[in-house]
């Protein structure tokens, strides 16, 4: 028995920004393997700034990587026009803000057809717009066509743009903080609706989040960025209730449910054009810091030797020399 | 010692949006209240009406009791002294509404020298001092707006809003859109100021388990009313009014398997302020609405010792009249 490979799969993947005014280059995405199964969601979390976005982005071939690659159902991205747009039907992004994302002087029949129009869907268009808008939980469609933004709640707002992306029936969609701007009570209802997507269609997903708590809602494996590379990965339950990256488990510590100390790390997230030597986290290290980490003889490692890129499938895995040391011994 | 005593506060907007409809609140010096309750519930309308901040034309009833005086009754000269040295506010936003072309320690001096009587030396210092209780460096003063993150940025609004020495801070959504660990950062700062300096703090959120970590006490408002009130953690953990019970819901324990592959939200939309549902304005959405509860108001009434809700479920039955 063969198993499918990966829907989507990205294997050492840099992306590298030019530095302005001589300043040096940004490694916005600095070595990273992902794979995303067929209707696996996977939530991609970590601070501001940490390259979730351009990742993204990269994955769905909006910025061209500076190394590595792409594979979708098996292919590397091909980065011509034509090409690029053909993945685009089956690749989706849906984007942070539903009112940066809507056009305020189209109807959300306008908005939901555009796709369909883009790529010259030869069906019916009107039961196709319906039909995503009844999937993204605005019923009945009709009602709804005519209307302007404007005439919208944000939640609503939020499925006008899912819709958008599902009038294409993709196979995948990349969520960049899909419910960071919506109140609790609407986001709860968002996350159900990705949920169902998947039962009932079969969808795979990538959330981009630094909610934590979404992961815990709503994805089967979560992987942890920090400064352009994935510090940890593996399964939801893995990862948030037993996390082994100082990282993850200082990011855990300061939810507000969570039990214990909260891990305050200072400082500004980290910038991407000038990474840290040895781990990139180690100037931030609470392991290192309080000497745990030269208790258990890696001080030296964590400030020389840099870690190497996580593998993308399934299993637990985690870039920090004193969690391996702990495993070890 | 009671710091602020809110009885009955209604605000009405010229268009006839009500968007606050007999709010009653009572702080004490040195406590933390959260005012929860999603967009458009009237949090915001709340904190500009205690200072008297609302548009003209905006009708505003009930009183507001600042250390016994009453700010509705004030005369002008009177409430621009309270809004500095009495209370203060760190607005929704504001930090991205920081001028762009003047330097940060300059806007930080700004009331000082305004508001402080101070000459330009003693506000230079105390801007410094301002700086280093909100955990930036002296030298930052001379930075302009965009050389400084969201985090740094929202420094700086706390800084400014201490700079008369307040009893009251207010602190509209002070982290909403800032990371997980810079907004760790940011309310450590504020439960340590409010600590330190006895302040008494109004924070506003639509992030319940924010507010319950933080805060004393904390108040749920829907439709323009606080519809539930009591000790921080009970409310979060246990809210007696079902919109309570469903705003805390949607809030996921990491670890709890119950939550797992279980969003929970709250069907239906907000209500809209200038058409508010009869009755109680929760019944379409209410999962356990009665019959009566399109016809009957609800104010709010013990169900519990220290704890209210407004909803015919809490509490002693009370009389019907059908
Ligand atoms: N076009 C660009 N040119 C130069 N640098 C960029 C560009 N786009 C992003 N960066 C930098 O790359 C890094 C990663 O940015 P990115 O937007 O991917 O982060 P993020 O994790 O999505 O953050 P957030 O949570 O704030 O959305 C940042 O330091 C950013 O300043
Ligand atoms: N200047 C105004 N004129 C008319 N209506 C207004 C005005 N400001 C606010 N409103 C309305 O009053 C209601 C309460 O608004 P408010 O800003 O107080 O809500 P909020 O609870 O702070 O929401 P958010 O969480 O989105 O900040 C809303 O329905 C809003 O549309
Ligand atoms: S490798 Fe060392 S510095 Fe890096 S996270 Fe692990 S303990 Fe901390
Ligand atoms: S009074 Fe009725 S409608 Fe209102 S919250 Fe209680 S049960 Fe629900
Ligand atoms: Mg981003
Ligand atoms: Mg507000």
């Amino acid at each position: 028995m063969t198993t499918p490979g990966p829907l989507l799969s990205a294997r050492g993947l840099h992306v590298t920004f030019p530095g302005r005014h001589g300043a040096p280059e940004a490694r916005a995405v600095d070595g990273v393997e992902l794979d995303i199964g067929a209707g696996e969601i996977v939530a991609l979390v970590g601070e501001s700034g940490c390259g979730k976005t351009t990742l993204a982005r990269s994955l769905l071939g909006l910025v061209p990587p500076t190394g590595g690659s792409v594979s979708f159902a098996g292919k590397p991205l091909a980065y011509n026009s034509r090409a690029l747009k053909a993945y685009r039907k089956r690749a989706q992004l849906v984007l942070q803000d539903p009112s940066g994302s809507l056009n305020p002087r189209h109807t959300v029949y306008e908005a939901v057809a555009e796709g369909l129009r883009i790529h010259g869907y030869g069906g019916d268009e009107q039961a196709a717009v319906a039909g995503a808008l009844a999937r993204a939980g605005l019923r009945p469609p009709e009602r709804f066509f005519l209307r302007y933004p404007h005439e919208l709640s944000g939640g609503q707002r939020q499925r006008v743009v899912i819709a958008g992306a599902l009038v294409l029936e993709p196979e995948l969609l990349v969520a960049d903080e899909p419910v960071a701007s919506l109140d609790a009570s609407v986001r709860g209802e968002i996350l159900a609706l990705l949920l169902r997507l998947r039962t009932e269609l079969g969808l795979s997903a990538l959330v981009v989040t630094h909610d934590l708590g979404l992961a815990w809602n709503i994805a089967d494996r979560v992987a942890v960025m920090y400064l352009g590379r994935i510090v940890e990965t593996g399964t939801v339950e893995q990862v948030l209730t037993a996390p082994r990256h100082p990282y993850t488990q200082a990011l855990l510590s300061v939810l507000p449910e969570a039990p214990g100390e909260p891990v305050v790390l200072t400082g500004e997230p980290p910038d991407p054009s000038r990474i840290p030597t040895g781990c990139r986290f180690h100037a931030r290290c609470q392991v290192l810091a309080s000497g745990e980490a030269e208790e258990a003889g890696v001080a030296d490692a964590c400030r020389t030797r840099d870690l190497e890129v996580l593998a993308g499938s399934g299993e637990g895995q985690v870039a920090c020399h004193w969690a391996r040391a702990r495993v070890t011994t | 010692m009671t710091l602020l005593e809110v009885r009955d506060l209604t605000v009405t907007y010229p268009n006839g949006a009500a968007a606050v409809r007999g709010v009653d609140l009572s702080l004490d010096s040195g406590s933390k209240l959260g005012v929860a309750g999603e967009s458009g519930c009237g949090k915001s309308t709340l904190a500009l009406a205690l200072l008297r901040l609302l548009p003209a034309g905006t009708e505003v009833g009930g009183e507001i009791l600042l250390d016994g005086e009453d700010v509705l009754k004030m005369r002008w000269g009177q409430v621009r002294a309270v809004r500095w040295a009495g209370a203060s506010i760190v607005f929704q936003g504001a930090m991205h509404s920081l001028n762009p072309v003047h330097r940060v320690g300059d806007q930080i001096a700004e009331p000082i020298l305004l508001h402080g009587g101070a000459g330009a030396a003693a506000a230079r210092k105390r801007t410094g001092e301002l700086l280093e209780q909100v955990g930036l460096p002296t030298a930052r003063a001379r930075a302009y707006p965009h050389e400084l993150s969201g985090g740094q940025r929202q420094r700086v609004m706390i800084a400014m809003a201490l700079a008369c020495d307040p009893k009251l801070v207010i602190a509209d959504e002070p982290t909403t859109a800032l990371d997980v660990m810079i907004q760790a950062q940011i309310l450590r700062l504020i439960e340590q100021l409010v600590s330190e300096q006895e302040l008494g703090l109004i924070m506003i959120s639509h992030d319940l388990a924010v507010l319950a970590d933080t805060c004393d006490r904390l108040a749920v408002m829907y439709a323009g009313r606080v519809v539930e009130e009591g000790p921080a953690r009970a409310v979060y953990e246990d809210a007696l009014h079902p919109y309570g019970k469903a705003l805390s819901g949607a809030f996921p324990r990491i670890g709890d398997p119950a939550s797992r592959f279980a969003p929970r939200g709250l069907p239906g939309d907000p209500p809209d302020p200038s058409d508010l549902p009869s009755g109680c304005t929760f019944h379409p959405r209410c999962p356990v609405a009665l019959d009566g509860c399109e016809v009957e108001d609800q104010w709010l009434r013990e169900g519990a010792p220290g704890r209210r809700a407004a909803c015919v479920h809490v509490g002693a039955a009370v009389r019907s009249t059908t």
